[in-house]
């Protein structure tokens, strides 16, 4: 059995209550952080652990805290961002439904180091359940002295409120959610300056996500040094997937980094391999917005070594033949998945949700949207192809905020590995129709959709 | 007194020194010419404004003298702000032409080319940047949104088919306006700039959505279609107000004022905002002190047929050799004065 650090008492009874999670060691971090340690050895020791951001973009969460700005008489702020809003990815929910302490302990801890006296975790509107277990744990932790005024006799005072978010996937994204926060419209901000400079109400700030703020509690218990041991490379401890798709047991899983993909994949440990018996056709290994990989790139990289769940492997071989670790998010297709109706669906929530803020992104997600849409109904042509591959190209890297490049990539990486596909579609439009993709029920397949 | 410090920047080829904090895009207008990349939805009187159309994507070949590494991806030149020894190229890098090119057929998508109808001909900054860097030919083959007309009070009306999201508009209702009522709803291309519901946009300053709005979606309604802008003669005028500079340009049809304006720069931002008092209600000739012709780029259309005394292009004057070639226009231009 694999090591588990976050997960670990996942199965007993009652570890959401204080009192259950306290029996099980919950908490020691907090005691040593706050009365043994200064907030900067609990810095060293993040940055010694390797820990690298969970919320997709892998930045070294040591190294993040120690930019942070901290100027005389200016509050800093520690916001956790639980928004969770990107499609396949749905491990934080799980860590906050099922162990909220895990959290807040993380919280405490971070804060500390943060020199933050508030702190948020912010929760994506529609998650209310998560929101009621958070503040029932935050009243928990209040009696028990762990939050509050002086805590544990420390002289350290920490208030944490948890706020619904306004219910948008962009307001996961850091900036956007900071003026969430703040009571305003969820749209990102244009960087520099950065949060650790002037993030909430132009206070420095650190925004991580809510398993990178979990993790700090057992690199707190048992040293950085240790936490850098499990894992590989600069991937180093243990990581929350969320695996979906056509697997025979999908489910929040919690590895060790360095687990071949092939082993997550088909072992009984983990998701047991394809459900019915089918093929692996692809996979979109880290949440909808990282690129889309065929069974053999997906298992094996162009070097024909084996692929290991780290953010280098996964990597390997840039976009063209590599993916990213991303936020989590697995999701496994088997052979009868339609590449470009899954294309399509996950354009379709980005043209929804993007902002609307920069041309490129507001007008060009709605356009692949709609060409895709065009194609997946029978009436593509083989331009179209090369059409998206523009669009996409024209998006990527010329927006305010990643989100118009999480809207690029998969459409990138679906024709750059399925073009064949694509052209299949248009060629045999009824066919593509028909090819029991799960499709006939959907609409009218020939409806004209181009006006 | 202490050395001012000063930047040097380079923009295709061209350098020019700025102080600490311009943007590249403020760098390039100190330059000026062909090299100023446009903008779209970056306003230097409206606080925060910027960033968000992309039209002034530029590319930075060298970050700085000290860190002379390029910048990865193309940057938003009015957000972007200059270090010493920055080389930037704008109209000289083929990527930021195909960016350009992209934004525009992005723009275009929901915005109507109706130029030939809309009150903003002459005046709109997409209509240019369109000429200039976009293509014969939409490869865009669906339904576009289409709306109503709103009247927003009774003196402005929107249009929401031909508004480009540039959030000029929102930056003057927060930034100049009192009881706002007008803002964004909606997200991504389903955005709508809208004031709360049935509410009008009525205050002082609420006119000036109108100068600040880059293309037709906010017209003034006691201007709409009354003229053609370069059938129209403007000219400086003020007038004591209580609450503004009074500091305005009449834009005269025959003997009758019939809009009034803020002044605008040469990059069509307004130098100082105007209340609603001297922009709808001061129409009369007798309200006003007149100054002189509003000085108008020979560049703009709004320039054809009235000059205010004969000023050659430059390049007839100083070279010979084209002014020999360009006997022909010399003497058109003759025949005009
Ligand atoms: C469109 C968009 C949505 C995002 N959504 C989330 C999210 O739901 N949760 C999250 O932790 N990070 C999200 N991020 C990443 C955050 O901007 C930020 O990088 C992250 O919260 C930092 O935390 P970390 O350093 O612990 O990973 C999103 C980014 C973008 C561009
Ligand atoms: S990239 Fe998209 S979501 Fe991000 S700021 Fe621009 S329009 Fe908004
Ligand atoms: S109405 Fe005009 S000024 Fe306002 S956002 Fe639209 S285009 Fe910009
Ligand atoms: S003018 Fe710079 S992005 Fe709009």
């Amino acid at each position: 059995m694999a090591r588990k650090l976050l997960l670990t008492h996942i199965d007993v009874p009652g570890i959401h209550t204080f009192e259950v999670y306290r029996q099980k060691g919950g908490y020691r971090a907090v005691e040593k952080a706050l009365k043994t340690m200064s907030p900067d050895d609990v810095v060293e020791e993040v940055k010694k652990s390797g820990l690298r951001g969970r919320g997709g973009a892998g930045f070294p969460t040591g190294m993040k805290w120690s930019f942070l700005a901290k100027p005389e008489g200016v509050p800093r702020y520690l916001v956790c961002n639980g928004d969770e809003s990107e499609p396949g990815t749905f491990k934080d929910r799980f860590l906050m439904t099922h162990i909220p302490h895990a959290l807040l302990e993380g919280m405490i801890v971070s804060s500390y180091a943060l020199g933050a006296k508030t702190s948020y975790i912010y929760v994506r509107g529609e998650m209310m359940p998560q929101i009621r277990i958070l503040e029932k744990a935050i009243e928990e932790a209040k009696v028990a002295g762990f939050l509050g005024k002086n805590i544990l006799g420390t002289g350290y005072d920490l208030e944490i409120y948890v706020q619904p978010g306004g219910g948008a996937y962009i307001c996961g994204e850091e900036t956007a959610l900071l003026e969430s926060l703040e009571g305003k419209r969820g749209n990102p901000r244009i960087k520099p300056p950065f949060p650790a400079i002037a993030g909430l109400y132009g206070c420095p700030t650190v925004v991580n996500n809510v398993e990178s703020i979990a993790a700090t509690v057992p690199i707190i218990n048992d040293g950085g040094e240790e936490y850098a041991k499990i894992g590989i490379e600069r991937s180093t401890g243990t990581k929350l997937i969320s695996a979906g798709g056509n697997l025979v047991r999908p489910g929040v899983y919690e590895i060790e980094l360095g687990l071949p993909v092939e082993e997550f994949i088909y072992s009984d440990e983990y998701c047991g391999g394809i459900a019915n018996g089918k093929r692996l056709k692809a996979v979109v290994a880290g949440g909808s917005s990282v690129p889309i990989l065929p069974t053999n790139l997906i298992l094996k990289t162009i070097n024909g070594n084996n692929r290991l769940m780290t953010y280098e492997s996964l990597a390997d071989g840039g976009f063209q033949t590599g993916t990213s670790m991303g936020s989590g998010g697995f999701i496994a297709f088997d052979e009868d998945q339609c590449i470009v109706r899954n294309t399509w669906n996950f354009t379709r929530f980005y043209h929804h949700e993007s902002c609307g803020q920069c041309s490129p992104c507001r007008e060009g997600t709605g356009w692949m949207e709609k060409v895709l849409h065009k194609i997946e109904m029978g009436h593509g042509d083989l331009s179209d192809i090369e059409l998206l591959w523009d669009i996409q190209r024209r998006i990527e890297g010329n927006t305010i905020c990643p989100l118009g490049d999480a809207a690029a990539w998969p459409v990138a990486a679906a024709i750059r590995h399925f073009r064949d596909e694509f052209e299949w579609h248009i060629n045999h439009p009824q066919d593509a129709l028909t090819h029991n993709f799960g499709l006939a029920h959907y609409a009218d397949p020939l409806t004209p959709i181009v006006s | 007194m202490a050395e001012e410090v000063k930047l040097k920047v380079t923009i295709d080829g061209i350098s020019v020194e700025v102080a600490p904090g311009t943007t590249i895009l403020n760098a390039a207008r100190q330059i000026g010419g062909d090299i100023v990349p446009p903008a779209m939805c970056y306003y230097s009187k409206l606080e925060g404004s910027g960033g968000k159309c992309r039209t002034c994507l530029v590319k930075v070949s060298k970050g700085s003298e000290k860190d002379p590494r390029p910048m990865p991806k193309l940057v938003a030149s009015c957000r972007t702000t200059v270090m010493d020894g920055m080389e930037v190229e704008n109209i000289t890098s083929p990527d930021v032409v195909d960016a350009r090119k992209a934004v525009v057929e992005m723009l275009l998508i929901n915005h109507p080319l109706d130029c030939p109808v809309c009150d903003q001909a002459g005046e709109c900054k997409l209509q240019d940047l369109g000429f200039e860097h976009g293509s014969a030919q939409t490869r865009y083959e669906f339904e576009r949104r289409t709306f109503e007309r709103i009247d927003i009070g009774d003196k402005i009306q929107l249009h929401m088919n031909r508004c480009i999201l540039c959030y000029r508009c929102v930056f003057v209702a927060d930034q100049i306006t009192d009881k706002r009522t007008h803002g964004i709803i909606g997200r991504g291309d389903h955005a709508e700039i809208s004031t709360y519901i049935q509410n009008v946009v009525e205050n002082d300053f609420s006119g000036n959505v109108i100068d600040v709005c880059p293309v037709g979606a906010l017209t003034d309604k006691t201007f709409r279609f009354k003229n053609r802008v370069w059938f129209t003669k403007p000219v400086d005028a003020h007038r004591d107000c209580p609450t503004c500079s009074g500091k305005v340009t009449l834009w005269y049809k025959g003997k009758d004022a019939i809009r009034v304006t803020a002044r605008k720069d040469e990059f069509g931002e307004v130098e100082e905002f105007i209340c609603n008092t001297c922009r709808f209600d001061k129409k009369e000739t007798s309200d006003w002190k007149l100054e002189e012709p509003t000085p108008i780029s020979d560049q703009s259309v709004i320039s054809s047929n009235h000059y205010t005394h004969f000023n050659p292009p430059a390049v007839i004057e100083n070279n010979p050799v084209l002014q020999e070639q360009n006997l022909e226009q010399l003497a058109r231009t003759e025949k005009l004065k």
